[in-house]
C-alpha cells in the first residue's frame, strides 16, 4: 500500500514533467509572432537601451552620450508631439564575451531592452537564434526603407547589422587596426619618428633594440583566450591577411594552412625564442587592461590596437588609461604583411575593420517608438553630439565628413587603412572559430610550436563545419 | 489537482480516525509512530516534496533532456534544437580537457578539502583548547571573516595579494614579480578555498573537542599518554562521526564551488579549469548548453556517489 503511494507519486510527478518539458525549449523565442504596430498610438511609453558601456568607466563617451543626450533629447521632441515617453538606460561595463552572454540570455529571457547595443560579428548568431528579427518584420518595411539615413551609410557597413541581406539594425560605426608605438621609447632605442614596417621581419628587428631598454616590453601581439575577440581582430586576422588568403573564402574556412602555420610560428617567435613579448600577460585574466595601462605608462613600445585603444584607452580625456602626452608620444603605422605584396589581393599593408550597431529586441512592446528612438539615435546631428568631443568612425558618410578632421589617427585610419582593410565574414558559426583561433595563439605563444598548434586549430574548426568546408 | 488531493486526505483521515478508535492504538505496530495517518503525514510533507520536485527534480530531468541534444546558447541550435543521443556524454567522457577538468577537480576537493580545510580546521579548534578565552575568541572572529566575507570581496583581496607587478605578496617575500595566479593557479586556488572554508571545520570541530570528557583526558595524561596518543587513543575515537560529517559536506561544498572563477577564470590553458568553471565556460561563454548539460549531469552523478557512500557509512555506524 505504502509503495503503490509512492510509484503513484512518482509516475504522476514523472508525468507532470514531462509535460513540461514538451517543447520547452525553442519554443519561447519563435512562437511569439511580431506585430509593429502595437502600441502604436500610445501616450505613455517606456523604453530602455542596453549597451556595454558605463559612465566613469567602459565606453564612457557612449555612455555620457547615451544618457546625456540621446535620452533627454528624445523626451523632449517626444513631449513636444504629446507623448510621455521614458527611456532609462541599462549600463554594463564588462569583457564583451560576458556581455554577449548576458544579451544573449536576457534576449532568449524576453526581458532584454528595446534597443540593444551589439557587435557586428554576432548578427549571424543572434538572428539564426530568433533573438534579432529583420527590422522589416519588427518595425514594417514601409518605415524602415522611408528612413532618410540608410543613403548615408555605406554598403559594406550596412553589412555589419545585416544577415542573409535583411537589415537586423542600424550600424553605428566601424573601426581600423593599426600598429602603435612609442616615439620616447623608439628614439632612446635609435629608431625613426616616422617608422613604418613594411614586414614582419622590421617588427621583430624594432622590437629587438627595443629590448635593450630595461623595464620595456618591446611587443605586445594580442594572443590567447583571455584576450578574446581582441586576439582574433587585433592578433591572428590582420597577421593572416598578411600571409596572402583570408580565413573565410567562398565559404570555405583556413585549415592548418602555410599562413596559419606562418602567423603561429610568429607568437611562437615573439612570446618564445626571441622573447620580445611577455608570455603571461597573455594568460592573465585581465591581460588586456594591463597591456593598456602598460603603454599608458610608457612601459610597452610596440602594440598592434584598434582605433578603441586611441579613442577609449589613452585619450587624455576620459580613457580608461589616459596619457597626458598621447598626441606627441604615441606614432601609429599601417600593419605590414608578411612580406611586401603578400597581403591578401596582393597589398603590401593589411588589417581588419568591423563594427557594432544598435538592434530591435523583437519583444518591444513599443516596437514602433523603439524605431523613432533607434533612428533618432542614427540621425546626424545627435551622432554629432558623440563624435565631436571624441571623434570616432562614423557609419554615417556625412557625419565622416564633419568630424573626422578634428583626428589626425581617425583620418589616417579611413583614408589609409580602410581601403586595405578585411571584415569578418558574416556566418553564424564564426564567433566559434573565432574561440578556436584564440586557443591556439595561445597554445603558440606558450610554446607550443606552430605546426601542432595549426593542426589542432584544424581539428578543432573540424568539428565546427564540415571538412569539406576547411581549404589549406 | 490540489483540491482533490486535499479532499482525499481529508476523507482518508477520517476513516484512519475511526479505524484507529475501533482498533485500539495500534499505530506504532504498522511504523506510525507519530499517529499521523497516512494523509496528514502526506500533507506534511508536500511542501517539501513538492520544493524539492521544482528545484531539483524538475532541472535535473530537464538537464538530463538537454544534455541529449545539440542545443546551444546562440545560432540555429537555439531555437532548433536536435537530439543527439548520448553523443554529448561520449564526448565529455573521450575529452582531454573534461579529463584534465576531472583530475584537477579532485585535487582540489583533496587539496583544499579533505586536507586543508579539515586538517587546519581541527589543529586551530585544538590549539584553541589550550589557550585564554580572549585569544581563542580573536583567533575564531579572523576565521570566521574568511567565511563570511563575499567572495567578490574576498577574492579582489586575493588579486591585490598574488599580483605580479605591485602584489602584496610579491613585496613581502621579495619573490620580484612571481606572477603566482599563473605560474601555481592550482596551488593559489587550494589555499585560497582552503583560507575561505576553514571556519566550518574549526567550529565543527571545536564543538566535537567541548564534548570530549575532560576526566578521560585528565586520566591519560596521568597515565603518561603525549599529545599524539591522546589525540590518537582519546580524542579521535570520540569525535570520528564528526570527522565523517565534516569531511563529507565539506567534499560536496568544495566539489561545487565557483568561486576560484573569479581568481584565475580557469586558466591559463585550462590549468585550473574544475568542473564547475569548465562547465559554465562550455555553457555560457563557449554557447554550448547541450554539452554543458551532460558534463552538469555527470558531476550530479558523482555528488550522488559521495553523498550514497556517505548515507551508508552513517548507516553501517548506527547498526
Amino acid at each position: 500500500m505504502k509503495h503503490l503511494g509512492r510509484t503513484k507519486f512518482a509516475v504522476s510527478s514523472m508525468a507532470l514533467l514531462s509535460l513540461t518539458l514538451t517543447g520547452c525549449i525553442g519554443g519561447g523565442s519563435s512562437s511569439t509572432p511580431v506585430n509593429p504596430s502595437q502600441n502604436a498610438d500610445a501616450k505613455d511609453v517606456t523604453l530602455s537601451i542596453s549597451a556595454n558601456a558605463i559612465l566613469g568607466g567602459k565606453s564612457d563617451a557612449e555612455a555620457v552620450w547615451i544618457t546625456k543626450s540621446v535620452i533627454p533629447k528624445f523626451e523632449a521632441e517626444q513631449k513636444a508631439k504629446g507623448v510621455n515617453v521614458k527611456v532609462s538606460f541599462n549600463p554594463s561595463g564588462v569583457e564583451d564575451e560576458a556581455f554577449k552572454s548576458k544579451m544573449s540570455l536576457a534576449l532568449k529571457a524576453h526581458t532584454a531592452a528595446d534597443l540593444v547595443e551589439l557587435d557586428g560579428i554576432w548578427t549571424g548568431e543572434f538572428a539564426d537564434a530568433g533573438y534579432i528579427k529583420p527590422l522589416n518584420d519588427v518595425v514594417g518595411k514601409e518605415k524602415v526603407t522611408a528612413w532618410d539615413g540608410w543613403k548615408q551609410i555605406q554598403p559594406g557597413i550596412q553589412q555589419f547589422t545585416s544577415y542573409n541581406g535583411q537589415a537586423y539594425g542600424i550600424p553605428e560605426g566601424t573601426d581600423g587596426r593599426v600598429i602603435y608605438f612609442n616615439k620616447k621609447l623608439f628614439q632612446k632605442a635609435g629608431l625613426p619618428a616616422d617608422w613604418q614596417p613594411k614586414s614582419w621581419a622590421d617588427i621583430l628587428s624594432a622590437a629587438e633594440k627595443l629590448k635593450s631598454l630595461s623595464g620595456v616590453t618591446p611587443l605586445q601581439i594580442n594572443a590567447g583566450t583571455p584576450m578574446g575577440e581582441a586576439t582574433t581582430m587585433q592578433g591572428f586576422l590582420p597577421l593572416l591577411q598578411g600571409t596572402g588568403q583570408p580565413v573565410y573564402k567562398d565559404g570555405k574556412w583556413q585549415g592548418a594552412s602555410q599562413g596559419v602555420k606562418d602567423v603561429l610560428d610568429f607568437y611562437g617567435k615573439i612570446y618564445g625564442s626571441a622573447k620580445l613579448g611577455d608570455p603571461l600577460l597573455q594568460q592573465e585574466t585581465d591581460g588586456r587592461s594591463k597591456s593598456f595601462q602598460l603603454f599608458a605608462d610608457g612601459k610597452l613600445g610596440i602594440i598592434i590596437e584598434g582605433d578603441y585603444l586611441w579613442r577609449s584607452v589613452i585619450n587624455p580625456k576620459g580613457g580608461i588609461a589616459p596619457m597626458a602626452d598621447r598626441d606627441t608620444v604615441v606614432g601609429w603605422a599601417k600593419i605590414p604583411a608578411q612580406a611586401p605584396g603578400k597581403g591578401v589581393n596582393g597589398t603590401d599593408f593589411v588589417s581588419m575593420s568591423g563594427g557594432g550597431g544598435v538592434f530591435l529586441n523583437p519583444d518591444s512592446k513599443y516596437p514602433q517608438q523603439a524605431w523613432e528612438l533607434l533612428t533618432f539615435m542614427n540621425s546626424a546631428k545627435i551622432l554629432e553630439d558623440k563624435f565631436i568631443p571624441t571623434p570616432q568612425l562614423s557609419a554615417r558618410d556625412d557625419v565622416n565628413a564633419a568630424v573626422l578632421g578634428k583626428d589626425p589617427l581617425l583620418t589616417y585610419i579611413a583614408k589609409e587603412v580602410l581601403p586595405v582593410s578585411g571584415f569578418r565574414p558574416g556566418v553564424a558559426v564564426d564567433p566559434q572559430v573565432s574561440l578556436a583561433i584564440e586557443d591556439a595563439t595561445g597554445k603558440a605563444a606558450s610554446g607550443t610550436s606552430g605546426e601542432a598548434a595549426a593542426q589542432d586549430y584544424e581539428k578543432a574548426l573540424e568539428q565546427l563545419v564540415d571538412k569539406s568546408n576547411v581549404f589549406k | 489537482m490540489s483540491e482533490i488531493d486535499a479532499d482525499a486526505a481529508a476523507s482518508q483521515k477520517l476513516r484512519k480516525s475511526e479505524r484507529v478508535k475501533r482498533k485500539g492504538n495500534r499505530t506504532s505496530e504498522d511504523g506510525d509512530s507519530a499517529g499521523l495517518g497516512k494523509g496528514r503525514a502526506a500533507a506534511f510533507v508536500a511542501p517539501a516534496m513538492l520544493l524539492i520536485a521544482i528545484f531539483l527534480v524538475f532541472p535535473a530531468l530537464w538537464t538530463l533532456y538537454l544534455g541529449l541534444t545539440n542545443y546551444r546558447l546562440t545560432g540555429f541550435a537555439a531555437t532548433h534544437p536536435r537530439f543527439v543521443g548520448i553523443d554529448n556524454y561520449v564526448n565529455a567522457l573521450t575529452d582531454s580537457r573534461f579529463l584534465n577538468s576531472l583530475g584537477l577537480t579532485l585535487l582540489f576537493v583533496l587539496g583544499s578539502a579533505v586536507i586543508g580545510q579539515s586538517v587546519l580546521g581541527f589543529a586551530i579548534a585544538w590549539m584553541m583548547t589550550r589557550v585564554r578565552k580572549g585569544v581563542k575568541s580573536v583567533v575564531e572572529f579572523f576565521v570566521l571573516l574568511a567565511w563570511i566575507v563575499p567572495s567578490s570581496v574576498s577574492t579582489f583581496l586575493w588579486l591585490a595579494l598574488l599580483d605580479r607587478n605591485n602584489g602584496t605578496l610579491n613585496t613581502l617575500f621579495g619573490t620580484g614579480t612571481t606572477a603566482w595566479l599563473l605560474q601555481f593557479p592550482m596551488q593559489s586556488i587550494i589555499v585560497f578555498n582552503t583560507w575561505v572554508g576553514t571556519a566550518f571545520s574549526m567550529l565543527l570541530f571545536s564543538s566535537a573537542l567541548g564534548a570530549v570528557p575532560p576526566t578521560q583526558l585528565e586520566s591519560s595524561k596521568i597515565a603518561g599518554a603525549g599529545a599524539w596518543a591522546q589525540l590518537r587513543d582519546v580524542i579521535f575515537p570520540h569525535i570520528r562521526s564528526h570527522v565523517l560529517t565534516n569531511t563529507i559536506l565539506i567534499t560536496l561544498w568544495t566539489f561545487n564551488t565557483f568561486t576560484p572563477y573569479l581568481l584565475t577564470a580557469g586558466g591559463p590553458d585550462h590549468r585550473s579549469e574544475i568542473l564547475p568553471v569548465y562547465i559554465y565556460r562550455l555553457a555560457l561563454s563557449e554557447g554550448s548548453l547541450g554539452q554543458g548539460s551532460a558534463v552538469s549531469l555527470i558531476m550530479i552523478l558523482i555528488n550522488l556517489v559521495i553523498a550514497l557512500v556517505y548515507l551508508r557509512i552513517l548507516r553501517e555506524k548506527k547498526s
